[in-house]
């Protein structure tokens, strides 16, 4: 086994069954040899990718209507203006590179929203290699957008029927096809979740964002922002652009971090609350995905977290107006992270991200995805944010419109736009 | 050390191990049906403990877990199961490890396997538990006499498959392919290709994935296992008879029938062997 630790603190681990672990191993070798140790020049070629193919490095923009809005310095990281027109290919890219280091012949993915299946249906098409996406039922159909995406770069999609059909049955799916074809397939985790070396490798691929963030405030604003607020699902992009403000973790790697600066940055973690934060144990439903701030710690997909659960342990069905914030787990990264005070868990409901959806798009001319939108609507809050603060803007919302509409339609939102079509 | 009772299965001819979900399609009626695998010739009876996310199962136990929950089923209900059920033969609880993790006061899997143990159940198999995470329980189960059986998997190398017998005590449950259970028209050439490998452990190893005839065993028996382990198969004729409404004695007379064809198999194989 290697040597690097599997664990963070008391999250982490590796429980996936036996057949998978040899994989789980040589991956680990991988990571530590190829992402780690840049060796054969790994490292490099992603980086050159990630600039050529994903149009890196991403702007941080200041928005001048919402700091005018709040009174303080918002800049936008805009990850939403990665190719794919999310943080997701960072991670995609990453792995299905590293899957070809590795003599991998397929990679396999999970997605809930679809923007992980299509950044890693883009990256499986720019590296020539065959790639089969899992999307729950429920997904396929309010975000179809990223299906005809997905399809028109060659990815076979795959829809999962089991449960409620959101990102919690699509990853049990993939690791399903795993388990049957770990031989010759890598499977492209989507966020900071599952055994190690995942949420570690995921992490350290979307730590760009991090590196760009603190060179870029540097730069622009002379120094670290106030506060850093990211939208948390599963965490990819939420530990992105806190991988290296957390230098107390010995997983940072920044050559200027461990400075007074550093701690001082409040991150926020802007979890869904869903419609409700109470739980119907009786029917195994969480009308919210908020896992960090109601969640407790458990077994799932490999890792042990937060999860939504119920007494005995069942793994409830968890609910949000977002497709990639939809899951009753989160990475154990993060949940360390909490345990730590280090990153600060809040949650806003489905009402408060359609309303900062609209006000994204209106005020500033970025229609954001609904997942960023929960990130944007914690602005609204009276917490101490301070005067220079950033928000990961993780993804753009074109693929959301069809569902934003809707969920649109069944509110009185003070700030709906009329949508009313022209048939008369 | 290991449980007696299952060493005991292993010590008159090969061991017929049938898996079937707790609660599939209801309580009463799975009361019923494990009690005909007994009837059927069973050695030790894996009872599932219905987990939400099963990442080992193919569709046929997926569904079998979807009734069972959708009935009721809980783990307080599973060992209340437990208690009721009238057979001869030593349990092995096959579950996920959430389930063992958060029973009781404290997480860990202790007082779960205090309860077990205390209920009748002699074993665990638990598929998303692989050495590397195992400790805890491991103490566990030595603590309370019960057993902890591990898969052995065909990517499985020569390093971990020493670590996993020394872990492992009641028996080994080969898996015969990769993949996810489900019953199969072929028996994997990778499950002779394992045994050759486990020959020299003196533990018993018993084959499961895919096994759904008598020939199967017979043939797996002649490659020298010691035991069969047979779960979709079975699982399906309850969804058959679930689906078309079929009275419980008839659905509980189909399971002892391939009981019967599986054990008298497995024996062929032992005289072949």
């Amino acid at each position: 086994m290697s040597e690097t630790d599997t664990t963070f603190g008391d999250y982490g681990g590796q429980y996936v069954p036996e057949a998978l672990m040899p994989a789980i191993e040589e991956l680990t070798d991988a990571y530590e040899r190829y992402v780690l140790g840049n060796e054969d020049g790994f490292m490099d070629e992603f980086r050159e990718r990630i600039r050529e193919f994903g149009g890196r490095p991403i702007p941080l923009q200041r928005a001048d209507n919402l700091s005018e809005r709040y009174d303080r310095d918002i800049y936008l990281k805009r990850e939403d203006l990665l190719h794919g027109g999310a943080h997701k290919l960072n991670n995609a890219l990453g792995q299905g590179l590293l899957a070809k280091y590795m003599g991998k012949e397929r990679i396999i993915a999970e997605t809930g929203a679809g923007q992980h299946g299509t950044a890693t249906a883009m990256a499986a098409a720019h590296l020539d290699m065959p790639c089969e996406i899992y999307m729950g039922r429920r997904d396929v159909n309010r975000q179809r957008p990223n299906v005809f995406r997905m399809r028109l770069n060659g990815a076979e999609l795959n829809p999962v029927d089991i449960g409620r059909g959101t990102l919690k049955e699509a990853i049990s799916e993939t690791m399903r096809d795993w388990a049957t074809t770990v031989e010759n397939t890598h499977y492209v985790i989507g966020s900071i979740v599952g055994p190690a070396p995942f949420p570690a490798m995921v992490r350290d691929f979307h730590r760009i964002i991090s590196e760009e963030t603190r060179r870029q405030a540097r730069e622009q604003y002379g120094r670290l922002p106030d506060s850093v607020v990211a939208c948390a699902g599963g965490g990819s992009n939420t530990m992105g652009i806190f991988a290296d403000f957390v230098t107390d973790s010995p997983f940072s790697t920044a050559e200027d971090s461990n400075t007074a600066a550093d701690a001082d940055v409040s991150l926020f973690a802007v979890e869904a609350g869903g419609s409700s934060l109470d739980v119907d144990e009786k029917r195994g439903v969480a009308p919210n995905s908020a896992s960090l701030s109601t969640g407790s710690e458990g077994v799932l997909h490999g890792a042990r977290t937060k999860l939504l659960q119920d007494t005995d342990g069942q793994i409830m069905e968890s609910h949000s107006v977002s497709s990639g914030l939809d899951y009753a787990g989160v990475g154990p990264e993060l949940a360390k992270l909490v345990d730590d005070d280090r990153v600060t868990p809040v949650n806003v409901d489905d009402d408060a991200a359609l309303e900062a959806f609209h006000r994204l798009s209106q005020e500033e001319g970025i229609i954001p995805a609904l997942e960023t939108a929960h990130a944007l609507a914690f602005l609204e809050t009276d917490a101490e944010l301070g005067e220079f603060v950033v928000v990961n803007v993780s993804g753009r919302g074109d693929k959301d419109l069809q569902a934003a509409l809707e969920e649109t339609e069944q509110r009185d939102l003070p700030n709906a736009p009329s949508m009313g079509v022209f048939d008369e | 050390m290991s449980n007696p009772a299952i060493d005991a299965a292993f010590t008159d001819g090969p061991a017929f191990i049938p898996y079937l979900a707790a609660g599939d399609p209801d309580y009463d009626a799975s009361l019923e049906y494990v009690e005909a695998l007994a009837r059927g010739g069973a050695d030790v009876i894996e009872l599932g403990l219905p987990f939400s996310e099963p990442i080992a199962e193919g569709s046929t136990i997926q569904g079998a877990i979807v009734r069972s929950l959708q009935s009721g089923m809980t783990v307080d209900r599973y060992f209340e199961f437990v208690t009721e059920l009238d057979v001869d033969v030593p349990l092995v609880c096959m579950t996920y490890y959430n389930l063992i993790y958060q029973y009781g006061n404290e997480p860990g899997p202790e007082p779960f396997v205090e309860q077990a143990a205390a209920t009748g159940i002699d074993g665990f198999v638990v598929p998303d538990l692989p050495a590397e995470e195992a400790d805890p329980l491991r103490e566990a189960c030595d603590e309370h006499g019960l057993d902890l059986v591990f898969i052995v998997a065909p990517t499985t190398d020569d390093d971990r498959l020493d670590r996993l017998v020394s872990l492992s005590s009641g028996y080994l449950y080969v898996q015969a392919r990769l993949g996810v259970t489900g019953a199969r028209e072929d028996v994997s050439t990778q499950t002779t290709a394992s045994l050759d490998r486990l020959a020299e452990y003196d533990i018993p190893k018993s084959v499961g994935f895919g096994i759904k005839a008598g020939e199967h065993a017979r043939d797996i028996v002649a490659g020298g296992a010691d035991g069969i382990i047979v779960g979709s198969a079975l699982v399906d004729i309850i969804a058959d008879g679930y689906e078309s409404d079929a009275p419980v004695e008839e659905t509980a007379a189909e399971l002892e029938s391939l009981c019967k064809e599986l054990t008298a198999g497995a024996l062929e194989g032992a005289q072949q062997h």
